[in-house]
């Protein structure tokens, strides 16, 4: 590891630099089973740069973050090598009693987690003021001058109100804004932003990631930014840095990292992206899963995922090869000392899709669907007021096509899913299934039906219940629907349903906590076939997964729709997904749609405001193109009380008068493709 | 003889039976198998694990009851037995229950610790301490012979202990070897190492702790009374290995009267939740508001004077103590229910949101079959963590309750109730203290034990403690 | 606000109503007034006259629910469940077994329980949560592992080894305070010492270590994290954070028990022979007299449910979260 040390220590002088990590080692735990999280990472960061830290999960990255702050978790994991070097200070060699300057102070750290990151009992004020008072020296009322001043800094409108707030009391990206404000206090040389925009939704995450644009740009401070997401690394970093199994394996500037990945692992990452370009093929995967750290290894971490693997590969561990530019690359590949492979293994295009059916006819149709829960409140608990959380809806699925709903977090898109499957009794409308009203249906005659429906949730950990074998999982709903009766024939159907959806047939004697994130979604997707539905609704079934394992999920459910002729109804929030898989989108703002359309056209030429800021808001990783955000003003309003008028008129940058007044009719553009705007009349 | 089956003794095996059960089927569950090898890896647990065991051993042998035949009753066809009842353990332990003297009298005294006109050879009568009639009755001159001969007792169980655990440790090394494909030296000192997943060297330590007491007390109860004995002249140290029972009656079926209410009605309120879970949130916070010990004396108070007014429903005086502290330990099931009812229902509260009830619901998985199948076994870690828990609070609570008078009947040997007498003999001038050493030195062993051993489940089982701790 | 405290007041009744009904079962319907009657006459020399007399001087001596014989409302009222439960809600607490007034009783004898459990709490509150701070400052050290095996060893001696070890010690050997016994005026004082201080060591293994767990679970927080990130020091963030955001379970905890605290605790005053209602309750369980457990057991539920609505009105005063929604 030291050869790459020397490397980077040659090409960039001293001074510039602000950061030098170098030989990282984080460990957790004691002796041979110590997992090592960190495994000699070095990077530097300059004064004004963003390094983006990319991974996926468990791959150390955020480990990294805390090991440099000293706030590893207590008493397990530790740091067990490296250097960590401020301005040429050891932050490792400092007593407690230093580094606590340095935290808040030199360095600030903003986390993934506003909602639980901020002390519930404080005011965000007194929040803020502890770091004035620690750092800068600021008490009372100049501290809340200050903070009044910071909150203004971060966006915060009526910033002389909120200050003497509680954080419960703010929305989820005031409360990152919050953070920053806090991190912004002790006018730190370098911020740590640990997934700082993952928890919020997409519009949300727009502002965020402006404002600490904004910010940097203003005060010069330099930024560590990790994240799984390239397209915030693509809006946002100087440099990257990409990890893989408690490693850096590649490093390169932005501009060189977009246009020419060099380590196979990066490359893999770009092409799993789904996108509308590949609609027609399978997405390409990575194989198999991330070694677990708790080895020590003597080969390529890589190498047994990777397509262009050969002897070397799997014999010899790969050097950190860095060119003058600071450019580097762990892998054989680029290592002159290492003879090339024989054939360079070239990828081969994966097979084309084969065409769907066609004539498909209205397998689902929804209409005028209403979910309202009330408010209770008052000495009697009287209904005082409804959460409407979905407020006439209406949707139509073909047997064998997917519709996505689109929406962020709040809209009522899971709250229509569950609707659908009379999992929650519908307040009005019609759900119509195959011509037959399953509002109507109770008891015995809806559960009979249920086989035909199925769901897939969002959450690979909760969906399956930890004390079940897998195989009495995938069972359940065969036997509650008393599908196969005889108990050896319902085995062998485990096992072929196992092995369609990827898995072995032994694995049906395994419990769930055994298998990686994107085998529990495997498992919940043969629960769901087990019996043989025609149409699944997946709720965010692959939002809790990392980029390399949602390929594999959405490879699995397009090849089972042409297979099975199955009907999806597909809840999400990432629009790229939408564009992969779905054949008719649907946009879901407090409740209502506000725009539904073939998914090409919703996509490139969408209709309503709403949409178009959505659209424009999810972070791409094709830069260079120059488009612009349309950006969101404020935070989605409570569905208890929607605003008047068009829901969407307050944060709408077109709003008329009229928009405040009446909720707008549905306009036609085009074949099936309609939006509810008054601008479009 | 005519085996007796009290109440408690019943409940008592059928407890045992439902351990030995839930033995089998948390074998067969990873979820619980996991959590319970940890527990057997853990030297503290194991080692509290074992006394505890060797409290319930004495329990368990002190659960089995019989009338014996009364003697000369060859004439006539009807065979008459005793009134009283007995239990193996008191014919294990015969002369610790005969051997009774006149009234107080000292740990390995040899005379009663009070004062009485005693005839001399010579005919004279003097206000001397007599001799006591089976205490150190076997020495000629105590005052000089006694330490010797206590000595020399406590020698040869050293000896004995020795001997036992040279056997034992060697038994051990010949299983280790069998499981590990050792031979028996390498065995040996791989489990004095404590290089096996059992932690042997604090088994075996605890283990000859103990057999070392047991045969310290064989050696020594046959000659002496060791703790003592009571106003009546009864052994003391009879009447705390007595009690032992009674507190783990108190301590166990107190839980397993409760536990079916506790579960059902919890799982039931957090699952159905609208009216079931206002009935039962209504009747948990009902009976949580009256204060426990007000609640039970009450109905302590008015089992008595049903008791006492119904005299003839009882053919011994056992049937009547132990019915008692069957009704005592339904009470306190009744006044303890509602913790565990309340956790139950804000898990299940939880748990029913969760993905996989969902997705059980959208298979349209009936009701009861979806607590039998995904709640009951997510929660089982909650009710496990419980009774361990419980147990020894139940067990301290008793002496309380005894001391305020509602506790088990006064004529039941009991700790609470040793320590209500200690009350008046700690106010005697010389002092007589060692009731109340006998009930705490057993007292804290038990509780001791089973607070360490219900630490180690409890970090075992929860998942929290272990996300804790990374 | 007030809207909330007026129905919890509101869905307090219906369990008042529960208790009045339990008790009333539990003293009246198991066993009939002749049967206690016959108790408290000795079971020997038991004549019907004597029963009726019995009866007739303590108030037995009518229906249970209702009287047939006399009209109108008097036939709900002069029944025993009117006289001696009903009655109950207005405090009228009535006449004990022995013939003394129970009212009168009470009002006498709250005020030494106070003076012994009101001490008792606040002292043992200031300990308990400086020993738990202790250990969770010093969490994984040597310092917390003793800490935590100390707790479980005292947690498992009987509260009355702590009682009658403490009066052995420090009032027979050192003579430092008398054992027992209770004054008037500040010469109460002297009597409460004992009682407070073994009261608080004897329950110093179960709390230590419950509320360290608290803490602890607090220190695992993400805010935590947080304010460590801001460089805030270690006696900070224990003081200011933590165990500000513990004081919500600790607090809500305490405030249950504060009105039972009248009440007093039945053995430590029978030990110290404190004239308070602890005592009284033990008195009566030993003498049978139904009147005043019955009593005790219907006030000791109000002050419950009392204790309850004052949890639920603390909640909103310690935590903004709920203060402000």
């Amino acid at each position: 590891m030291s050869e790459c040390n020397h490397g980077s220590n040659n090409s960039r002088r001293m001074t510039d630099k602000l950061l030098t990590v170098r030989d990282l080692q984080v460990r957790f735990g004691e002796g041979e089973g110590a997992v090592r999280a960190v495994d000699g990472v070095s990077f530097a960061i300059d004064r004004g740069e963003t390094l983006a830290l990319l991974g996926e999960s468990g791959c150390g990255k955020s480990m990294t973050a805390l090991a440099l702050l000293r706030l590893l978790p207590q008493p397990v994991g530790h740091i067990a090598g490296g250097q960590v070097l401020l301005e040429g200070q050891d932050l490792l060699a400092l007593p407690e009693m230093r580094m606590r300057q340095v935290r808040g102070g030199r360095i600030a750290m903003i986390f993934q987690e506003p909602m639980t990151s901020l002390n519930p009992v404080m005011t965000v004020g007194r929040q803020i003021g502890e770091v004035l008072a620690a750092h800068k020296g600021l008490k009372g009322r100049a501290a809340r001058a200050r903070s009044v001043e910071l909150l203004g800094l971060v966006g915060i409108p009526d910033a002389g109100r909120r200050v003497d707030e509680y954080p419960h009391q703010l929305s989820g990206g005031m409360k990152q804004r919050v953070m920053i404000a806090m991190a912004l206090a002790g006018e730190p040389d370098l911020l740590i932003a640990d997934e700082p925009t993952t928890a919020l939704d997409v519009t949300i995450q727009a502002q965020v990631l402006e404002l600490m644009r904004d910010i940097q740009r203003e005060t010069g401070m330099a930024m560590l930014l990790i994240t799984h997401d390239l397209g915030v690394v693509a809006g946002m970093a100087d440099r990257v840095a990409v990890m893989y199994a408690g490693q850096l394996v590649e490093q390169a500037s932005r501009a060189d990292f977009f246009t020419e990945p060099r380590h196979p692992y990066s490359r893999k990452l770009f092409a799993a992206l789904p996108d509308m370009d590949k609609r027609d093929r399978p997405l390409t995967v990575i194989p198999g899963t991330v070694p677990t750290l708790d080895q020590s290894f003597h080969a390529c971490r890589f190498a047994d995922r990777c397509a262009s693997a050969w002897r070397t590969c799997h014999e010899v561990e790969p050097a950190w090869l860095e060119e003058a530019d600071g450019r580097g690359v762990r892998c054989h590949l680029y290592d002159p000392a290492h003879p090339n492979p024989p054939a360079a293994g070239s990828e081969a295009e994966p097979d084309r899709l084969a065409a769907r059916s066609a004539a498909p006819r209205d397998l689902l149709e929804v209409s005028r669907l209403k979910v309202h829960f009330p408010i209770h409140k008052g000495l009697f608990k009287r209904t005082v007021g409804h959460v409407y959380a979905v407020d006439d809806v209406d949707i139509h699925i073909p047997t064998g096509r997917t519709l996505a709903l689109v929406g962020e977090s709040g809209c009522g898109k899971t709250t229509v899913g569950k609707a659908i499957l009379q999992l929650l009794r519908p307040t009005a409308g019609s759900v119509r299934f195959d011509g037959d009203e399953l509002t109507r249906l109770r008891g015995e005659a809806l559960r009979r039906r249920r086989r035909e429906f199925q769901i897939i949730f969002q959450d690979p950990f909760s969906s399956m219940n930890p004390r079940m074998q897998v195989g009495d999982i995938i069972e359940e709903g065969m036997v509650a629907q008393g599908l196969v009766p005889d108990a050896g024939a319902r085995r062998q159907r485990v096992e072929e349903l196992l092995e369609q959806v990827g898995l072995r047939p032994e694995h049906a004697r395994r419990y769930p906590h055994e298998f990686s994130g994107g085998q529990r979604q495997r498992i919940c997707v043969a629960r769901a076939l087990a019996v043989e539905p025609r149409l699944i609704i997946c709720d965010e079934p692959t939002s809790a997964l990392d980029v390399s394992v949602q390929a594999q999920i959405l490879n699995l459910l397009k090849r089972l729709q042409l297979e099975l002729d199955l009907a999806y109804l597909f809840i999400t929030h990432n629009i790229s997904v939408v564009a992969y898989l779905a054949d008719r989108v649907a946009v879901m703002y407090l409740g209502r749609i506000v725009e539904e359309g073939p998914v090409d056209r919703v996509l490139t030429d969408p209709q309503h405001p709403y949409t178009r800021a959505l659209l424009s808001a999810v972070p791409r990783i094709d830069t260079d193109t120059g488009r612009e955000v349309i950006r969101l003003e404020g935070d989605i309003p409570s569905p208890s009380n929607p605003p008047t008028g068009c829901h969407f008129h307050p944060r709408c940058p077109q709003a008329m008068e009229r928009c405040r007044q009446a909720y707008p009719d549905r306009f036609e553009r085009g074949s099936e493709h309609w939006a509810r705007c008054w601008l479009l009349e | 003889m005519m085996p007796v089956i009290l109440w408690t003794d019943a409940l008592v095996w059928l407890l045992v039976a439902v351990i030995v059960l839930s033995g089998f089927y948390m074998r067969s569950k990873p979820h619980l198998r996991e959590p319970w090898q940890r527990v057997i890896r853990s030297r503290t647990g194991m080692s509290a694990l074992v006394v505890l065991l060797a409290f319930v051993l004495i329990g368990l042998l002190d659960s089995l009851h019989f009338r014996e035949a009364l003697p000369d009753q060859t004439q006539g066809g009807e065979v008459h037995y005793s009134g009283e009842v007995m239990s193996v353990f008191d014919k294990l332990v015969g002369p610790l229950r005969t051997r009774v003297e006149k009234t107080y009298s000292a740990p390995f005294s040899a005379w009663l610790y009070m004062k009485e006109m005693v005839e001399r050879p010579d005919g004279s009568q003097v206000l001397d301490y007599p001799r006591l009639e089976h205490g150190a009755a076997h020495l000629a001159d105590p005052v000089t012979e006694r330490d010797a001969d206590i000595a020399r007792r406590l020698g040869l169980a050293t000896l004995q202990t020795l001997l036992c655990m040279a056997l034992l440790g060697l038994a051990t090394a010949a299983l280790v070897a069998r499981r590990y494909r050792l031979d028996l030296r390498a065995a040996l000192g791989l489990s004095l190492r404590g290089g096996t997943a059992l932690p042997l060297p604090a088994l075996l330590l605890t283990l000859t702790v103990l057999i070392w007491l047991l045969f310290a007390a064989v050696n020594l109860a046959g000659a002496y009374h060791v703790f003592g004995t009571d106003k009546v002249g009864q052994d003391v140290f009879y009447q705390a290995l007595k009690s032992i029972r009674t507190g783990l009656i108190i301590g166990t079926l107190t839980t397993l009267i409760m536990l079916p209410f506790a579960v059902l009605l919890g799982i039931m309120a957090g699952y159905f939740r609208g009216w079931v879970d206002d009935v039962i949130q209504y009747l948990y916070t009902t009976l949580n508001s009256i204060p426990g010990v007000l609640l039970i004396a009450a109905a302590v108070l008015m089992m008595q004077v049903y008791v006492d007014t119904h005299p003839e429903l009882f053919e011994t005086m056992a049937e009547r103590a132990d019915l008692r502290l069957l009704f005592l330990c339904i009470i306190l099931g009744v006044t303890s229910w509602t913790g565990l009812c309340r956790m139950l229902r804000g898990e299940t509260l939880k748990l029913r949101e969760m993905d996989y009830i969902q997705a059980a619901t959208a298979f349209g998985v009936p009701n009861f079959v979806v607590i039998l199948r995904h709640i009951l076994p997510n929660v089982m870690h909650i009710v496990l963590i419980a009774v361990v828990l419980d147990f020894s609070g139940l067990v301290l609570a008793e002496a309380v309750l005894s001391y305020v008078g509602v506790g088990v009947d006064p004529t039941m040997n009991s700790w609470g109730n040793m320590i209500n007498r200690a009350r008046l003999e700690m106010a005697r001038e010389p002092m007589v203290w060692w009731s109340l050493l006998a009930a705490f030195i057993f007292m804290f062993t038990l509780v001791l034990a089973a607070n360490l051993f219900s630490d180690v489940v409890r970090d075992a089982f929860d998942p929290r403690l272990r996300e804790q701790r990374g | 606000m007030l809207a909330y405290i007026l129905r919890r007041v509101l869905y307090a009744l219906p369990i008042l109503i529960g208790v009045n009904l339990i008790t009333f079962a539990l003293f009246f319907v198991v066993n009939t007034p002749d049967d206690m009657a016959r108790m408290h006459l000795g079971m020997k020399r038991v004549t019907p006259e004597a029963i009726e007399r019995w009866k007739d001087e303590h108030g037995y001596n009518m229906p249970l629910l209702y009287n047939a014989e006399s009209g109108g409302l008097d036939s709900l009222t002069e029944t025993i469940f009117f006289e001696k439960s009903v009655k109950l809600f207005a405090f009228q607490f009535g006449q004990s077994d022995s013939g003394r007034d129970i009212g009168h009783d009470i009002r006498q004898r709250m005020w030494p329980s106070l003076l012994i459990a009101l001490p008792t709490l606040l002292l043992g509150l200031v300990v308990y949560l400086s020993f738990a701070l202790l250990l969770a400052f010093f969490r994984g050290s040597y310092i917390d592992i003793g800490g935590v095996v100390l707790c479980i060893i005292l947690m498992s001696i009987s509260a009355l080894f702590y009682i009658i070890g403490g009066q052995y010690l420090v009032g027979k050997m050192l003579h430092l305070v008398p054992i027992s016994g209770f004054d008037t005026g500040w010469q109460a004082l002297k009597f409460t010492i004992l009682p407070v201080l073994i009261g608080v060591v004897a329950a110093i293994g179960s709390n230590g270590r419950f509320y360290r767990a608290i803490f602890l679970e607090e220190l695992g927080r993400d805010y935590v994290r947080t304010a460590r990130a801001k460089g805030t020091s270690e006696p900070r963030l224990m003081f200011r954070h933590v165990l500000k955001n513990a004081m919500i379970p600790v607090l809500t905890n305490i405030v249950v028990i504060l009105p039972l605290l009248f009440m007093g605790s039945l053995i430590m005053e029978s030990f110290f022979g404190i004239p308070g209602l602890g005592s009284y309750t033990i008195d009566a369980i030993q003498n049978q007299d139904f009147a005043i457990v019955r009593s005790m057991v219907f006030l000791g539920s109000v002050l419950y449910i009392l204790g309850l609505l004052l949890t639920d009105i603390s909640y909103t005063l310690v935590d903004p979260r709920i203060r402000l929604s």
